[in-house]
């Protein structure tokens, strides 16, 4: 039974993820247990070496990501290894064991430390403390730092500031807890909870200005919003109903979209936030006002080819949105895993008005790192660009499974419990109160 | 009225209901996904339909006035009934997982209610996951006292996460607690009393209550007395072990 469902998990399809270097020196594509990377201030593929000693990655990666300062990077999925590269020869430097399935990790601003989330809720810590970058460093362990109870925890992010961690879980919750000093005896303190959002957590990302250094908290979820919270006290600063516009954009009038926030990605230097939608081919880009703290939908980017339902989203601080769609896993094809990167220009202004005018979708020679870098990326130049529907179709599918509750109805869970000793009576109480039969006697 | 109308699920010469209609298993699986209501944020968690002398409407709800007492797993309602004539003007609240034994607490309440006017007005229960949606319910700081009496054991090692005094849940039970809360634990089963009382001692923002404290406490002699279980523990002339720690300021952090 056990090894059954174990094989069923295997072949939900994974989403192709995506991360950009902070001063784009380079960029990262993982699809299935495959981690690509292209050297943009090189030109050149990346060909990673791990010389760490632990394995290397089987299953599909769940979640990838680039260090503050961009020195690290960590790869880490479904074969519960976290793998934490040093960016400057591409070698990996140590590969953590966790106990179960890895969904999210985050590194500490000072990159001392790197965080990842199970999916049993808890969250772990990982000291790099001794690290030079040219010695690997063998049998680091890894000591839980804080834990949702048992519930799948869907986004880490360290705080601009780098004083709180926020996670995001499957139960609507996202929890807000002080990093403390030595974060080995664990994170104790809870700052705040921002509660409101009524359908799992998806993503989170943080705002920030010179004004607002301390940075707000945006995030995106099943129940088809993205809010925008201040996090030390928790408070729900606005709500963007992304879902009715995208709606909109999809209505064939018959059916209803549902439209999960699947990714979020905020711009450097502005206060743009580039959201991906299950159900939108394009983004959403969402402007916020810091000082009025509003969110409101600038403009919806759609033009880029029927089929381009992005799975993940990254930037840097040049300004550019990277975006790829794909899957691995998946069924009636001959190459199982596909993926297609894309990229926005034009997003870095403080004016919003340009931002709405100016923003284009690169043709594939343009893209930086151009053609040889989508070979690298894609794993080909030209994919067929109908199979990518069915990839966000399977990627949809899979996610539901994994974060959305069954329902049911309140008359399905009564008449489950209409055998119960306290229910029957009272029921055959008021059954007889209504027709009064002196025949009961 | 009728003879055959009468509730035979309250007992006719208390007034109360009656267990037997009530028997529940007494395991939960806490870790199963959850399929009852759950208040989006704690300003969402509407107080008027369970103190309803205290918020006569859903709009008029004063803000200041908020529930201070948790009793985590409150079975059938022992020490909340005690404490509820002792702290007559303290909202206080049961959390139980078991939807039956929740339907008795609620009927047991109403019944109180009923035959002493005026009084039982400050407790009720709610049936929820408090491992899962603490947050849901409390502020950060709300709380006074938490209680956890004769909590599930769960013995094997594999099912320790499943047991609700655990050294990441004590992080929430540290958040809704306001500095000086107290949380009280009191079990028969010695393992799962040396558990309870490591993880408080081993946790930054709990200490131990002193000897005096303990006994000036009316609340700590309530643990055994109030209690269903505490009770049966003491018919079979068993042990108890208990573990009091005051909600502090992490001297580190």
């Amino acid at each position: 039974m056990g090894t059954h469902m174990e094989e069923e998990k295997n072949r939900e399809a994974a989403p192709a993820l995506i991360s950009v270097h902070p001063s784009q020196n380079s960029v990262a594509v993982s699809i299935g247990s495959d981690l690509r990377v292209f050297d943009l201030h090189g030109d050149c593929v990346v060909n990673l070496v791990d010389d760490s000693g632990g394995p290397s990655h089987k299953d599909c990666i769940r979640a990838i990501r680039y260090g503050a300062n961009g020195s690290l990077f960590v790869s880490a999925g479904d074969d519960k290894l976290v793998k934490i590269w040093s960016t400057h020869y591409w070698h990996c430097i140590t590969t953590v064991c966790s106990e179960k399935r890895v969904s999210a990790v985050a590194i500490s601003n000072d990159s001392l430390y790197v965080c990842f989330a199970d999916k049993f809720g808890v969250v772990w810590v990982v000291d790099l403390h001794g690290l030079d970058g040219s010695q690997p460093l063998i049998n680091r362990k890894a000591a839980p730092l804080l834990a949702h109870y048992c519930s799948i925890i869907t986004s880490l992010e360290f705080s601009p500031d780098g004083r709180v961690i926020v996670s995001a879980d499957r139960d609507f919750k996202i929890r807000v807890t002080v990093f403390p000093k030595n974060p080995l005896d664990g994170a104790h303190e809870i700052q705040s909870f921002c509660l409101a959002h009524t359908e799992f957590v998806s993503c989170l990302a943080f705002l920030c200005s010179l004004d607002h250094p301390q940075g707000f908290l945006v995030s995106g979820s099943g129940d088809s919003t993205v809010r925008l919270w201040e996090i030390s006290a928790g408070s729900l600063l606005d709500t963007c109903d992304v879902g009715t516009k995208a709606g909109l954009l999809q209505s064939d009038g018959s059916e209803e979209v549902v439209s999960t926030v699947t990714a979020l990605c905020t711009i450097a230097d502005t206060t743009l936030v580039a959201v991906a939608i299950q159900s939108l081919r394009g983004i959403m880009l969402l402007s916020c006002d810091l000082s009025a703290q509003t969110l409101s939908i600038a403009k919806v980017v759609s033009n880029m080819g029927e089929s381009f339902i992005p799975t993940s989203l990254g930037s840097s601080s040049a300004g550019l949105l990277w975006m790829v769609t794909g899957a691995s896993n998946l069924h009636g094809f001959d190459n199982a895993s596909l993926s297609r990167v894309k990229v926005i220009s034009g997003l870095k202004t403080i004016n919003l008005v340009s931002v709405v005018n100016d923003t284009t979708v690169l043709d594939d020679n343009k893209i930086p790192g151009g053609v040889k870098l989508l070979e690298k990326l894609q794993g080909h130049v030209c994919v067929e660009e109908k199979v990518f529907l069915l990839a966000a179709e399977a990627v949809k599918t899979a996610m539901s499974n994994l974060l959305i509750k069954k329902q049911y109805s309140s008359e399905k869970r009564e008449f489950r419990k209409r055998t119960r000793n306290d229910r029957k009576i009272k029921v055959s109480i008021s059954a007889a109160a209504k027709n009064r039969c002196p025949n009961n006697f | 009225m009728l003879e055959n109308e009468a509730n035979p699920t309250i007992s006719k010469s208390t007034g109360l209901p009656r267990k037997r209609f009530y028997r529940a298993r007494a395991h939960s699986n806490p870790l199963s996904d959850s399929h009852f209501p759950v208040p989006v944020s704690p300003s969402r968690f509407d107080l008027s339909g369970h103190y309803p002398q205290f918020f006569p409407s859903y709009d008029q709800v004063d803000c200041s006035k908020k529930i201070r007492f948790a009793d985590i797993g409150c079975g059938f309602g022992g020490l909340l009934i005690s404490l509820a004539t002792l702290f007559p003007e303290t909202l206080m609240i049961g959390m139980e997982i078991r939807d039956k034994v929740t339907e008795y607490v609620k009927e047991r309440i109403l019944a109180l209610r009923m035959t002493n006017p005026g009084q039982y007005q400050n407790i009720s229960v709610v049936r929820t996951n408090s491992m899962k949606y603490i947050p849901n319910y409390f502020e950060k700081g709300q709380l006074l006292k938490m209680f956890f009496l004769f909590p599930d054991p769960h013995f094997k090692e594999k099912n320790h996460r499943r047991r609700v005094i655990s050294p990441h849940l004590l992080d929430e039970y540290a958040y809704v607690l306001g500095i000086g809360g107290i949380i009280y634990t009191i079990t028969d089963v010695e393992e799962l009393g040396d558990w309870m009382k490591a993880c408080l001692a081993n946790h930054p923002m709990f200490e131990a209550l002193t000897r005096e404290e303990l006994e000036v406490d009316p609340v700590v002699k309530l643990l055994n007395s109030a209690t269903e279980e505490g009770q049966k523990v003491a018919r079979n002339g068993g042990q108890t072990f208990q573990a009091v720690y005051r909600r502090i300021v992490p001297s580190v952090c």
